[in-house]
């Protein structure tokens, strides 16, 4: 990609990801949530990746650790659940409520919020990376080839 | 009533695109609308005439609020359904690549002739 | 309200536009637009949620969707690209039209939603689950168990999407 497109995701990858960070951590507020936020998370990583190459995208979010990352949201999500079994039922709100219209309000729900956008960022990068890993190449006789490329080479655009 | 009706035109493109295409792109393509078509139509049930978003701040009158607010209930299956769509179109396209892999084409007239 | 028509009469434009053309990488980029156009129309809707999401989540199925058809030697469907006649579609079109009316008779009239379930939601929110975003409240609170269901969904397609991605399993005899 040009030079024009790698100075402005410099700056603008961290704004993304802060942005959405900001909305998961906000969702039971303002609108948004861990599902739009977690788009955005992910969203930051293919900027990154887009611009740079999978290389660098990679040394900040490795495959394993997103697919770790995937693994985990769902499960912290289910043990939030289960968590609420010993109180009475399936997904109680077992924290205090707070004030509303504070951060540290609505009991659970914040941490399910960050559990799920957990999970989508993670999930939507290790897609895209495994997309971007692909690729066709053609020979000289027609005949198409597919090479699997390893985590060191670049994206040819 | 010819919003809804207007909803279902374009589920029907979407459908038109799955049955009678035989690009695989073309067909995802097709899927996406139908799913775009369906949360529009969930989301224009629970609409409410001159309403407000069902969000509270600080200045709500708690019993305008409940008057005025559009159904929140549509709207939150919509919004899981929207990013399940994501993972479903992710899906699909990765069973594209790998069917391109192995035929070469995206065309499925010729992915049938070529089986075997 | 006239808003409204216009721009699902723009969608639907944008959706004919993204199945006829020939050309996949415009087919695309009209979807991009039929998406974006749903993001306006759920904001007018008093749906911001949604908005939000439809607008992050369009911009991550453009870029699936163009990883997937660049560089690909069949940018151009090639010939008749369809095995029936506009005819059919008109048909068809006209088949759902008919059933969806049929079955529209019973849902409420537009701008009235019934809000049965909805209306304690809206009621009890905010004391109950302390959460001023009713959605956020409904979607992790009075319906988690949903939630917990459509995670599941998500996590599934992307495990399957990632297996069929992996790198080269076992060779069989076709390799």
């Amino acid at each position: 990609m040009g030079e024009i497109v790698r100075n402005i995701v410099r700056i603008f990858a961290g704004f993304t990801l802060l942005f959405g960070v900001y909305i998961v951590a906000y969702g039971h507020i303002t609108p948004g949530g861990g599902f739009a936020g977690g788009v955005l998370i992910g969203g930051s990583f293919i900027l990154l990746t887009l611009a740079y190459g999978k290389k660098l995208a990679l040394q900040k979010l490795s495959r394993s650790m997103s697919s770790t990352l995937d693994s985990l949201g769902a499960l912290i999500f289910l043990f939030l659940a289960l968590v609420g079994i010993a109180g009475g039922y399936f997904f109680l709100n077992f924290l205090p409520l707070g004030k509303p219209f504070h951060l540290f309000s609505a009991g659970i729900i914040p941490l399910c919020n960050i559990a799920i956008g957990m999970k989508v960022g993670a999930s939507l990068f290790a897609v895209f990376i495994a997309l971007a890993m692909v690729r066709v190449v053609k020979h000289e006789d027609g005949t198409t080839d597919y090479l699997e490329e390893t985590d060191d080479t670049e994206i040819k655009q | 009533m010819i919003i809804y009706l207007l909803c279902f035109v374009l589920f029907g493109i979407g459908l038109h695109a799955v049955v009678n295409k035989k690009n695989l792109i073309k067909i995802v393509v097709g899927v996406a609308i139908m799913e775009y078509s369906m949360n529009l139509l969930l989301v224009l049930i629970g609409y409410r005439m001159g309403g407000v978003a069902p969000i509270i701040d600080r200045e709500t009158v708690a019993g305008e609020f409940v008057r005025l607010s559009v159904d929140p209930l549509p709207q939150a299956m919509v919004l899981t359904s929207i990013v399940i769509g994501l993972g479903v179109i992710s899906l699909m396209v990765s069973v594209c690549i790998r069917l391109y892999e192995k035929y070469g084409t995206f065309d499925i007239t010729k992915i049938k002739e070529l089986r075997g | 309200m006239l808003e409204l028509y216009v721009l699902l009469g723009l969608m639907i434009l944008g959706a004919i536009i993204a199945v006829e053309t020939r050309e996949l990488l415009s087919s695309i980029i009209s979807i991009g637009a039929v998406g974006f156009i749903l993001c306006v129309a759920f904001l007018r809707l008093h749906a911001p949620d949604i908005a939000i999401t439809q607008l992050v989540v369009e911009v991550a199925v453009l870029i699936v969707l163009i990883r997937a058809t660049i560089g690909r030697d069949t940018a151009i469907t090639s010939g008749r690209g369809e095995f029936r006649s506009i005819a059919l579609l008109t048909g068809l079109v006209a088949v759902i039209v008919f059933f969806a009316a049929m079955g529209l008779r019973c849902a409420p009239p537009f701008g009235e939603p019934l809000l049965t379930v909805s209306g304690t939601y809206l009621e009890t929110g905010l004391e109950k689950t302390g959460a001023a975003n009713i959605v956020s409240s409904v979607l992790l609170d009075f319906r988690a168990y949903d939630t917990l269901g459509e995670v599941t969904v998500l996590f599934a397609s992307v495990a399957g999407a990632l297996l069929f991605l992996r790198k080269k399993g076992k060779k069989t005899e076709n390799g």
